[in-house]
């Protein structure tokens, strides 16, 4: 499939709802973990080396699961492949929790049912209908 | 730089909700100048479909897999001035980047099209949610206002409770809370006035005192967007105290509402 890397990789230089040195390990038979920055940008998670200007690799968050693992580690699987999870372990479980619900929060499709949701509310409260988008 | 392609395919695929979808001739865009016979542009007619900020392109409309997607953010839309009648053109601020460059079939298509692709971006959604978040919020207060200021019922755990759609199994709506029609059974207490019989459309029932309510299961609302102002902010102030507002008022009026509507029914035999 092809995609536009290098408007992705522009964005990857966007500014960051969440960013963090976290221990990563990808879906991938004998791979560790190893530290990387990682970075929330829209509805995407962008992984870098520490010391590198372009990322390793960008995972798109719609239709994923983000769950807690154990502690201070949780994961990013994918609807259709539950079972391959990127896994991220935090310095602290504080942290781990941060990214967990920013994660949650950061897809097009969280953001279509709050929409939902608010236009019902609103329209409930005051009879308004307000348009969709 | 890898993306998890396979996941990002099926998410084009699948029966999420679509923004737009249709026919579209694309551009060919050609990076070499072979020695061809003329330089004309051609354009080959993909089935295209915009979900959110992404836009997918299928060599045919039953085709299993995208050919292609186009990230649109960083992007304008524009009419275009090809040779090409209701032609328009996705831009990216990157002024070294390639644009595409579509044809719709007619007018009302290409006008469809770039009102859609306009707003397909992440952070104009953001704008609309956070703008409805605002209005709710002011319909609450306006609310809150009219009916005597309230009394809190006891929430310490309570917000931990109220689980937004983030923690839900994905679904396409919010759930509606279930397990607090055994509180009300027996009717509202404290006499509440309903205006259940004005022919119902405009006027939603007023607030009723404070009670506790039972324990939340899923009311699958949201939390406040966290629209940082800066980035790794955590939850400012304002969203915290918000958040309280809208578990308050969230579960409430969910069973209100279908209450409300129960006598609705009712009293149209």
């Amino acid at each position: 499939m092809r995609y536009n890397e290098r408007e992705l990789l522009s964005l990857a230089r966007q500014p960051a709802e969440k960013a963090a040195e976290i221990l990563m390990r990808v879906p991938k038979k004998g791979s560790v973990l190893k530290k990387r920055l990682v970075k929330l940008v829209v509805n995407f998670l962008f992984y870098f080396r520490t010391d590198e200007a372009e990322p390793i690799g960008a995972l798109l968050l719609e239709h994923c699961r983000i769950t807690k693992e154990e502690e201070n580690v949780f994961s990013i699987s994918f609807i259709e492949e539950p079972e391959r999870k990127y896994c991220f372990e935090c310095d602290s479980e504080e942290q781990c929790q941060e990214w967990i619900e920013a994660l949650k929060r950061a897809s097009y499709e969280f953001m279509r049912r709050s929409l939902i949701f608010y236009r019902n509310e609103i329209q409930k409260m005051t009879g308004k209908v307000s348009p969709l988008k | 730089m890898k993306l998890n392609e396979r996941s990002v395919a099926h998410y084009a695929t699948c029966d999420s909700p679509t923004d737009h979808a249709g026919f579209l001739r694309k551009r060919v865009e050609r990076h070499h100048h072979h020695a061809h016979h003329h330089h004309g542009t051609s354009y080959q007619r993909r089935w295209f479909v915009l979900k959110g900020n992404l836009l997918f392109y299928f060599e045919e409309r039953e085709s299993r897999e995208p050919m292609g997607l186009v990230v649109l953010e960083g992007c304008t839309v524009e009419l275009c001035e090809a040779a090409e009648e209701f032609a328009f053109a996705i831009r990216f601020d990157d002024a070294g980047a390639r644009a595409y460059v579509l044809v719709a079939d007619g007018q009302a298509a290409m006008e469809a099209w770039v009102k859609a692709l306009s707003r397909a971006s992440f952070d104009y959604m953001r704008l609309v949610v956070r703008e409805l978040e605002k209005q709710l919020e002011e319909a609450c207060k306006s609310l809150a206002a009219c009916c005597k200021s309230p009394r809190r019922s006891s929430s310490s755990g309570r917000k931990r409770h109220l689980s937004n759609p983030a923690l839900l199994p994905l679904q396409e709506k919010p759930a509606v809370v279930e397990n607090g029609y055994s509180t009300w059974g027996s009717g509202i207490p404290g006499g509440t006035t309903c205006p259940d019989r004005d022919g119902g459309h405009t006027k939603p029932p007023p607030l009723p005192p404070r009670r506790r309510s039972a324990a939340g299961s899923a009311v699958g609302f949201p939390a406040p967007s966290l629209l940082p102002t800066m980035p790794e902010s955590p939850v400012s102030l304002e969203t915290d105290c918000f958040s309280k507002l809208h578990s308050w008022y969230g579960q409430e009026i969910a069973v209100l509402r279908r209450e409300w509507q129960e006598r609705q029914k009712r009293g149209h035999p």
